[in-house]
């Protein structure tokens, strides 16, 4: 906007100087945007690419491997028949939803009394919870396996959705609670005043406006537990109940023999729902990421 | 329509903040209360109270005759306008007026209707479907007084509604409120700390300051009356001069100037106090007579303010504006004695 305003105000004559604004413009912000593209766009490409390529083509030297000359679906055909790879997806997205909406509810009502409700312990719970996230899951997988052992549920979905709300929790509440600090007090006030509960003012009030802060926290939490390895790999062992990242990783690669014709189909096809999620909600994402900075 | 009774109310919000100090306050069914202090004075706290919004640390509140210390905001049939309207973002203006008829059960048709009349009084008729991001300052003030009328509560809690409007909207809001305060017939709770609204608007006005309520009467009397300092000084505008005297017997001296008292006060330091407006253009034999060297002239129009010396005391005085007077004169002003003040020096209390 500010060099279009720029430009229309450059009397004539003055059409060298705006060229000039427009290549130092293209220095400080187009060059090194693109740059940062290229860079965290090659991995994908990479990937898609080689996904396509046949079995031949993919370990001929003698041509250049950034492009395909016959492409062919014949990984992907071979992902879905000859691998669990529709179980693993399948467990994943389950795993992730059901996690991510245990963790969610549990957040919007913690994150919520921690930034309304006057309590005592309220400040040191808060910071209970910080550090909690703060425990790595390395550290936290040892007295878990013994928690899933005793409950029988190793080799289970279970055993992942219930272990990822211990990192999704902390997270989203830590979130969830910023964006509630930021809606003025008042407004509850008020419609306690008008005649409500404190539950429906949180509900009528709180939290529709918290709304793309919800969003928000539900997009981490769903991304990092689509992406959790850790407890995958470590809980579920049978083939048909492994999730996308750890089917992927142990079955795709045998020793120093690597598919990578399938491993890179896979990997393609794990990481679309995200994108696609995230180019969905990319405006609530971006106001998730500034909540708190900015009031209002 | 209801009438509300502090009693000994204290608020602490820790062991050594104290907002509300032993309030004993009683507020007539369909009077006009207005608490008046400066920020912090505790007088939003005391609003909050009475509200539910605030938890009470001793004494009681009555509605009526009921205590309502324990009785949650909803149950407890007052409206507030807050400072900062507090509309809710996500309704249409329809909506927001409408919540408080909604969280009571109302139907959809007596919802309509007193919506409705709310908005023609208040002339929203044509903003009902608007979000509140969409209105002008002084529409969303409306809309928050209208969200308080629909209601028809037993109280109008009102915690400085008018601050965030610019100075003519002011007035004439003010103006609307005392009207709407007529035409309900309900009891106002008025917070504010400008002086000006509290004397036009309020049947009786309390002054608090650190929590602590210093005088509560009618804006006439609080004006002639006031029972300490702080109240002579926190109404009326320019304030009122305070001149640190000596006495004996009758006699009070200041740097300046010396007065024959009425009556002997019995304290020997005292504080002279004389409102700017209380200053006699013609002086006559039996009044005391003060000698003012101008150092600023303010010429308003209807008014003229001096400001300067007497003796080593600065004075402000309103005077006739055609009076003629320029920087570094010397005029020479007569003193009302009948409005004339006294206060203790050491308690700051009136002596008269």
């Amino acid at each position: 906007m500010a060099s279009v305003a720029r430009l229309k105000m450059g009397k004539p004559g003055t059409g060298r100087i705006v060229g000039d604004k427009l290549v130092a413009r293209a220095i400080r912000i187009y060059i090194p945007l693109l740059l940062l593209l290229v860079v965290t766009l090659f991995p994908f490409y990479w990937m898609a690419v080689t996904s396509f390529k046949s079995a031949s083509e993919l370990f001929d030297f003698s041509v250049s491997p950034l492009w395909v000359r016959e492409p062919t679906l014949d990984w992907y055909k071979h992902l879905f028949t000859q691998t669990n790879f529709p179980h693993w997806a399948l467990n994943t997205a389950v795993v992730a939803t059901v996690s991510t909406l245990i963790s969610l509810f549990c957040s919007v009502l913690a994150g919520y009394s921690l930034a309304r409700l006057r309590y005592r312990g309220a400040d040191s719970i808060g910071w209970g919870i910080f550090v909690t996230y703060l425990v790595p899951p390395t550290l936290l997988f040892l007295p878990l396996t013994f928690v899933i052992r005793d409950l029988h549920l190793f080799n289970n979905l279970w055993a992942l959705i219930l272990t990822y709300p211990t990192f999704l929790i902390p997270f989203c509440t830590w979130m969830l609670m910023g964006f509630f600090k930021s809606i003025p007090r008042e407004l509850e006030e008020a419609a306690l005043v008008d005649g409500a509960t404190r539950i429906q003012a949180m509900f009528r009030i709180a939290i529709p406006l918290a709304l793309p802060g919800i969003l928000a926290a539900a997009l981490f939490a769903f991304t990092l537990s689509w992406n959790e390895f850790l407890y995958s790999l470590i809980f579920l062992n049978d083939s048909l109940v492994k999730t996308i990242p750890v089917g992927v990783t142990q079955e795709l690669i045998h020793g120093d023999e690597f598919f990578w014709g399938e491993l890179m189909a896979a990997a393609l096809l794990g990481s679309v729902p995200v994108a696609v999620l995230y180019s969905f909600f990319v405006d609530h994402f971006v106001a998730g990421m500034t909540a708190g900075a900015v009031k209002g | 329509m209801a009438s509300v009774t502090y009693e000994h109310v204290t608020k602490k919000f820790s062991a050594d903040t104290t907002a509300v100090d032993d309030l004993s306050l009683s507020i007539k069914d369909t009077e006009f209360m207005v608490l008046v202090g400066p920020s912090g004075c505790g007088k939003s706290t005391a609003l909050r109270m009475l509200a539910g919004l605030e938890d009470i640390t001793a004494g009681q509140i009555k509605i009526d005759d009921q205590v309502v210390n324990q009785m949650p905001p909803r149950d407890r049939d007052v409206a507030m306008v807050f400072q900062s309207y507090a509309l809710y973002p996500h309704m249409t203006v329809f909506d927001n007026m409408a919540f408080g008829l909604k969280m009571r059960g109302s139907s959809r048709t007596e919802m309509d209707s007193r919506v409705k009349e709310a908005a023609r009084i208040l002339r929203l008729d044509q903003l009902l479907a608007r979000k509140p991001r969409q209105l002008s300052g002084g529409q969303r003030q409306r809309v928050a007084l209208g969200r308080a009328i629909v209601r028809q509560p037993r109280a109008f809690l009102l915690d400085e509604p008018l601050s965030n409007l610019d100075a003519m909207l002011r007035v004439q809001t003010r103006i609307e409120l005392q009207k709407m305060h007529q035409r309900l017939g309900t009891t106002f709770i008025y917070v504010t700390h400008d002086q000006v609204e509290a004397m036009t608007m309020g049947d009786r006005i309390a002054v608090m300051k650190d929590g602590i309520l210093q005088q509560v009467a009618p804006p006439r009397e609080i004006y002639d009356q006031p029972v300490n300092m702080y109240v002579a000084g926190f109404i009326g505008s320019p304030r009122m001069n305070f001149l640190p005297v000596t006495i004996s017997d009758h006699q009070a001296k200041a740097s300046g100037l010396e007065l024959n008292l009425p009556k002997a006060p019995g304290v020997a330091h005292g504080i002279i106090g004389i409102r700017p407006e209380h200053f006699l253009p013609n002086v006559s034999s039996d009044d005391a007579v003060i000698d003012l060297k101008v150092e600023v002239l303010e010429v308003l129009g209807a008014d003229q303010y001096l400001y300067g010396k007497v003796g080593s005391d600065d004075l402000i005085a309103r005077v006739d504006p055609q009076l003629k007077v320029s920087v570094n004169d010397r005029v020479r002003l007569g003193v009302n004695m009948r409005r004339l003040h006294l206060f203790d020096a050491e308690t700051e209390k009136a002596v008269f």
